[in-house]
């Protein structure tokens, strides 16, 4: 007996009591449409992230105080107290280190920003002219901190989109005075709208120099430094460089970390695999149930169709047709059903985006090539049993069933 | 034909040996047509079971056309059932799913006999047993009679040289029974070598030799006029 007429018979005994095989095919429609939409939407979060970080450049150093071992946890320095990185610090990388392009030094604080009568709670960086390059943020209307503002520690203020609609609305805020934190700040630009990014709001920030910005928080060291080579191929030596600098302005201590953009995208790339994987396999629990639904219905069937089986027996067929019969019946159950479940799972998936905009979702085919021979596998897993219990019963056995 | 060598039957039923057998010889020769008789309980059905490869011997040698079947493994007792032998059952054992046609083309399937070749060989065997106008029918939807004469169509449909039927006629009224011994006797006409298991007496009359069993042994073999 050849396949397809194999098929053709498990088809009919499928059609011929619909209602329960579309109960059994529904475990199996849930479970991969389960796999489908949460492998989607963790796939989805990973591909986001993935871009938003490389929009920043993969070229990115974050230098940051303090150290950090590959041991793991952040270890203070012997002496007591970290050296903290400083403006100094900033200017030696931009001097001395030619492998950079830029060495941004940052500050980084909470401020209330005040126009008249309205208030605003916001983020203030200080920063150089070179941060517009690094991170990929520009001017709008005005002109972003020179380096003259910075050298001069002058009271400018450069506002985020969401800050100047806030405070100004549809006026323009171009050499208007703000109080910032009982200081006196001139607007010289507005940025270019961006957006959210990884959940911060990019519009809603307030740039001043890095020295006004140490002066506004009363410290004389730094958040962070941003360095960018011009080539991915020149991370590693940079880093080098950086620390052969710094350490010598550190009492020949390393007590700074150096992170790369690269590492941050492949540490967050794990872990968006991992998550994905163990939704995945959440969902794979209830493709299981659904399988073992198959493997229940099979043996309920195998038992209904005893005498069936025994006149088959009784009229030629041999152990394997029978076996191919059920085995089959059971794949085909499982297979249709996760067909259904990836059409089903695929087009929600697709949907979702268009509703919750904050989910954004990835359907891959390697997760509907990996559902769907799941699926299969299900099928062949939980009815090779009933099916095997099928032709293997004595022909008389069988006959005599009632 | 058929050479039965002390063929038993038991059961073990708790601490008790059954012979549904006992030490059966029989020969049976290509072209007989013969009736088994016997009370209930004698072993009629075991033996036609036995012969017809659907149950194993628990002892003795049973040769089919010089082959021994008591050596043949579960694929090769298959091939002899779908080639060699056809099979009517006192409680004609069709598929109810399926038509007339489909459950006499069904041997076909597992003959491995390609679907368009199918119909074309089970048609002119319906034909034969007078259901040409019944193919369609579902077996819920056909006499007793008619149902037997589609369970001996797909008996004969792989013109096998042996026919073993198990009481064809018990569940039949007198007059669908006469019409299913006549197409009997008519295949043995034809070269089919037949056995049939009865109760009745004038089934038994149109056999030529007639085999009495008792208690699981052969009580009776005779040859009739
Ligand atoms: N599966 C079984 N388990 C135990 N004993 C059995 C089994 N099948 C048959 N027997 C016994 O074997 C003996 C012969 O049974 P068999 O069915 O061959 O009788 P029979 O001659 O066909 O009777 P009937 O005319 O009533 O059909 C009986 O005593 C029966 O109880
Ligand atoms: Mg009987």
């Amino acid at each position: 007996m050849n396949f397809l007429e194999t098929f053709k018979v498990a088809l009919e005994a499928i059609l011929s009591n619909k209602m329960r095989s579309g109960l059994t095919m529904l475990g199996v429609i849930i479970g991969v449409l389960a796999v489908i939409l949460l492998v989607s939407i963790g796939e989805g979060a990973r591909v986001y992230i993935t871009k938003e970080l490389t929009g920043l450049g993969t070229n990115l150093l974050i230098i940051t105080p303090g150290k950090t071992t590959t041991s793991g946890g952040f270890h203070p320095p012997s002496a007591g107290t970290v050296r903290k990185l400083t403006y100094d610090d900033a200017q030696a990388l931009r001097r001395r280190a030619w492998l950079l392009t830029d060495a941004v030094p940052i500050v980084l604080g909470t401020g209330r920003i005040k126009f008249k009568n309205l208030g605003r709670d916001t983020m203030v960086i200080g920063t150089t002219p070179e941060f517009q390059r690094v991170r990929n943020l520009f001017i709008g209307i005005g002109n972003y901190v020179s380096q003259n503002d910075v050298d001069t520690k002058a009271k400018v203020a450069v506002l985020g989109t969401k800050v100047k609609e806030e405070l100004f609305g549809d006026q323009n805020a171009l050499g208007q005075v703000v109080m910032l934190s009982d200081a006196r700040y001139r607007v010289i630009g507005v940025m270019q709208k961006k957006g959210t990014s990884l959940g911060w709001d990019v519009d809603d920030v307030i740039f001043i120099p890095v020295t006004s910005g140490q002066e506004l928080f009363d410290t004389d060291s730094l958040f962070e430094i941003l360095a960018s080579t011009p080539r991915a191929e020149d991370v590693e030596r940079a880093i080098a460089q950086i620390k052969n600098i710094l350490i010598r302005r550190h009492a020949h201590k390393e007590d700074f970390s150096i992170q790369t953009q690269g590492a941050m995208l492949s540490t967050m790339d794990t872990i968006l695999g991992v998550l994905t994987a163990v939704l995945g396999g959440i969902a794979g629990i209830s493709l299981l149930v659904g399988g073992i639904g198959i493997m229940n219905i099979m043996l309920v069937s195998v038992r209904e169709r005893t005498r069936e089986i025994g006149i088959r027996k009784a009229i030629g067929a041999r152990n394997s047709d029978i076996m191919a019969q059920f085995l089959i019946e059971a794949i085909t159950l499982s297979g249709v059903g996760g067909v259904i479940g990836i059409i089903l799972g695929v087009g929600i998936a697709l949907l979702i985006p268009l509703f919750v905009t904050v989910l954004p979702t990835s359907v891959s085919l390697w997760s509907i090539a990996m559902a769907f021979s799941f699926s299969m596998a299900v099928g062949v897993f939980f009815g090779v049993y009933p099916a095997r219990k099928a032709s293997l019963q004595d022909p008389i056995t069988a006959l005599r069933y009632e | 034909m058929i050479h039965l060598s002390d063929i038993s039957k038991t059961y073990r039923m708790g601490e008790l040996d059954i012979c549904a057998l006992c030490g059966v010889s029989l020969t049976v020769k290509a072209g007989e047509i013969i009736a088994i008789m016997g009370p209930s309980g004698s072993g009629k059905s075991t033996l036609m079971n036995v012969l017809g490869c659907l149950d194993r011997p628990t002892g003795g040698t049973y040769t089919f056309e010089d082959r021994e079947i008591s050596a043949m493994n579960d694929d090769e007792l298959a091939h002899v059932r779908n080639a060699k032998i056809g099979f009517v059952f006192q409680s004609f054992n069709l598929l109810p799913r399926f038509s007339a046609l489909k459950n006499v083309e069904m041997p076909l399937v597992y003959s491995g006999v390609p679907s368009k070749y199918r119909t074309e060989r089970a048609v002119p065997v319906l034909e034969k047993v007078g259901l040409g106008d019944r193919m369609e029918h579902k077996p819920t939807e056909l006499s007793g009679g008619q149902q037997q004469r589609v369970a001996i169509a797909r008996a004969l449909v792989n013109n096998p040289p042996l026919l073993l039927a198990d009481e064809p006629t018990g569940n039949l009224d007198s007059r669908s029974g006469e019409e299913i011994l006549n197409i009997l006797v008519d295949l043995n006409n034809q070269g089919v070598t037949i056995m049939i298991v009865t109760h009745d007496h004038d089934v038994a009359a149109r056999c030529k030799r007639i085999i009495n069993l008792k208690d699981g042994q052969v009580v009776g073999d005779r040859v009739q006029a």
